[in-house]
């Protein structure tokens, strides 16, 4: 039953992330990508943490994936041509990238076989009390400092975002026309 | 094992076949209920009041002709109707539906799915809702549609972290996520609605917001958009979203109900020494409550006015989520304290 699960996840997960790459027309990659996100968030789940499972489903697929949807549709971004063509440092790169990636699938296959399975993560860890222990107690000052970061990088980008134009005031409305400037 | 899966199928089947009543129901108390606010009478042909107008306009969407617009995107266009029911009825799963039970002296809990992420779980699935109204109008290829479901991914997003926060609060007494427990702490306790009244009327308003309700109702917006992202569907996918519309707005106040006004739990009733009987007092307890607060969604559509979107957003963002979060705070400290 749980093997029947992971298979069909797993499989929808890989099959799904291969449609966010390729399909041409980013609307589809987006709800590809939605795909990946709940599968892989259902095999946290079979890995025994529901915890980060429901959350992955919350923030990425519940918030930020919508976020790149509203993005896409506001753009108006339309389906994507062929951009190898013509392009030829973005097709070397391509074929770099390529390699790497199938020597690292490459390498990890070969060492899965050898290495001896290292039973998982301890069921105290991945629970929610375990979760809370290790973040709130034994990881307080690092856990405190990824907070702080986050909020500057949210008042750096409000900053950057507010940036008064010229001919715009300092208070974010808009200064009214001169005089001068109507016919 | 096999007694297991039985169990919850039955759960299961009494809570889809509750939950499939509501619609046509739901479409004859709004149409009824307006009419009465309005001073006139409404639907009051079909049956006795009219009762049986909900069953005629089901029978009518059936039958309508099933329209896709040539310029559609035809994949996205058939899938989002049924992307709006998936959300609708699948959070239900998590709400606590009345007191424990035992089967062949086997204990119980009256919840379709035990699962100890419970109220995150809700929020979760509802929050994969936006997908239909945002894919709807896209599909769609029409301007309002376009510009209802790109306010719908605005709106949604930014009620659900106010919601989220005072729905935080709850749990922090209660000391766990499921849904059960925090009747169970009800019990014995307050209804949370007292203590936490601010959060309450956070968590009471993001729920208009989040189902896309009057004076919320700025996706559909039928005096500016037309009908917003569903201005295109037409027969059993329009009937669709409806359902998914007055089914949410349900799974929403059962979860309002459970987490701030005791579930289905009353007081002064010993529900242990009750066995089967205290089981069907507790649904109906719950579904009493559930109707109490539809009634107030009906209520409040034909009562208040539509927000502008610059209103709604100043509302989301400037007010409910520094009250929520300042609720959160108090009632953390509070619980520091030992007053919870």
């Amino acid at each position: 039953m749980e093997l029947l699960a992971f298979l069909i996840f797993a499989f929808l997960a890989v099959a799904s992330a291969l449609v966010v790459v390729a399909h041409k027309n980013p609307v589809y990659s987006t709800m590809a990508l939605v795909v990946t996100l709940f599968s892989v968030a259902v095999l946290f789940v079979l890995l025994g943490s529901p915890f980060i499972g429901v959350l992955q489903v919350l923030i990425y697929t519940g918030a930020i994936v919508v976020l790149f949807l509203f993005v896409i549709m506001l753009l108006n971004i339309g389906r994507e041509e062929s951009q190898l063509a013509g392009h030829k440092p973005q097709f070397f790169a391509s074929i770099l990238g390529a390699i790497v990636f199938g020597g690292l699938v490459i390498f990890t296959l070969l060492n899965v076989a050898t290495t001896p399975a290292p039973g998982g993560p301890s069921t105290e860890l991945v629970s929610l009390e375990g979760l809370a222990n290790t973040l709130f107690k034994e990881y307080l000052l690092p856990f405190e400092i990824i907070g702080l970061l986050l909020l500057v990088a949210v008042i750096g980008a409000t900053v950057a975002a507010r940036r008064t134009q010229p001919g715009e005031s300092t208070t974010g409305v808009a200064e009214p026309p001169k005089e001068e400037a109507q016919p | 094992m096999n007694v297991d899966v039985l169990v919850t199928v039955v759960k299961a089947v009494v809570v889809l076949v509750l939950l499939l009543q509501v619609a046509p129901l739901m479409i004859w108390v709004e149409r009824r209920g307006s009419a009465f606010m309005q001073d006139r009478p409404g639907p009051n042909r079909l049956g006795p009041w009219g009762l049986f107008q909900g069953l005629a306009d089901a029978v009518k969407f059936l039958f309508k002709e099933d329209v896709t617009p040539s310029a559609a995107d035809k994949p996205l266009y058939l899938m989002a109707p049924v992307l709006a029911l998936l959300p609708a009825f699948t959070t239900s799963v998590v709400i606590p539906w009345g007191p424990d039970f035992k089967w062949d002296g086997q204990p119980y809990r009256f919840v379709i799915a035990n699962a100890d992420t419970g109220v995150l779980l809700f929020l979760a699935l509802a929050s994969l809702g936006v997908y239909s109204l945002v894919l709807a109008g896209y599909a769609s290829n029409n301007k309002f549609s376009l510009i209802g479901s790109i306010r719908a991914s605005a709106q949604l997003i930014s009620y659900e972290l106010a919601m989220t926060i005072s729905v935080l609060a709850v749990v922090i007494p209660v000391n766990s996520f499921h849904l059960g427990d925090v009747v169970e702490y009800q019990r014995s306790h307050l209804w949370n609605f007292l203590p936490q009244l601010p959060g309450f009327l956070v968590f009471a308003v993001a729920a208009f917001a989040e189902t896309n309700r009057l004076p919320f109702d700025l996706p559909e917006a039928e005096s500016e958009l037309i009908a917003g992202f569903h201005t295109e569907y037409s027969a059993m996918r329009f009937a669709a979203f409806f359902m998914a519309e007055y089914t949410s707005m349900a799974a929403l106040s059962a979860l309002g109900v459970t987490l701030y006004f005791g579930g289905w739990s009353l007081p002064w009733i010993n529900y242990e020494g009750l066995g089967w009987r205290g089981v069907l007092i507790g649904l109906g307890t719950l579904l009493a409550k559930v109707a109490v607060c539809m009634f107030i969604f009906v209520w409040v559509r034909w009562t208040f006015p539509r927000f502008r979107y610059d209103q709604l957003m100043r509302l989301g963002w400037k007010f409910l989520l520094p009250v929520a979060i300042l609720n959160l705070i108090a009632v953390a400290a509070m619980t520091l304290a030992g007053w919870l």
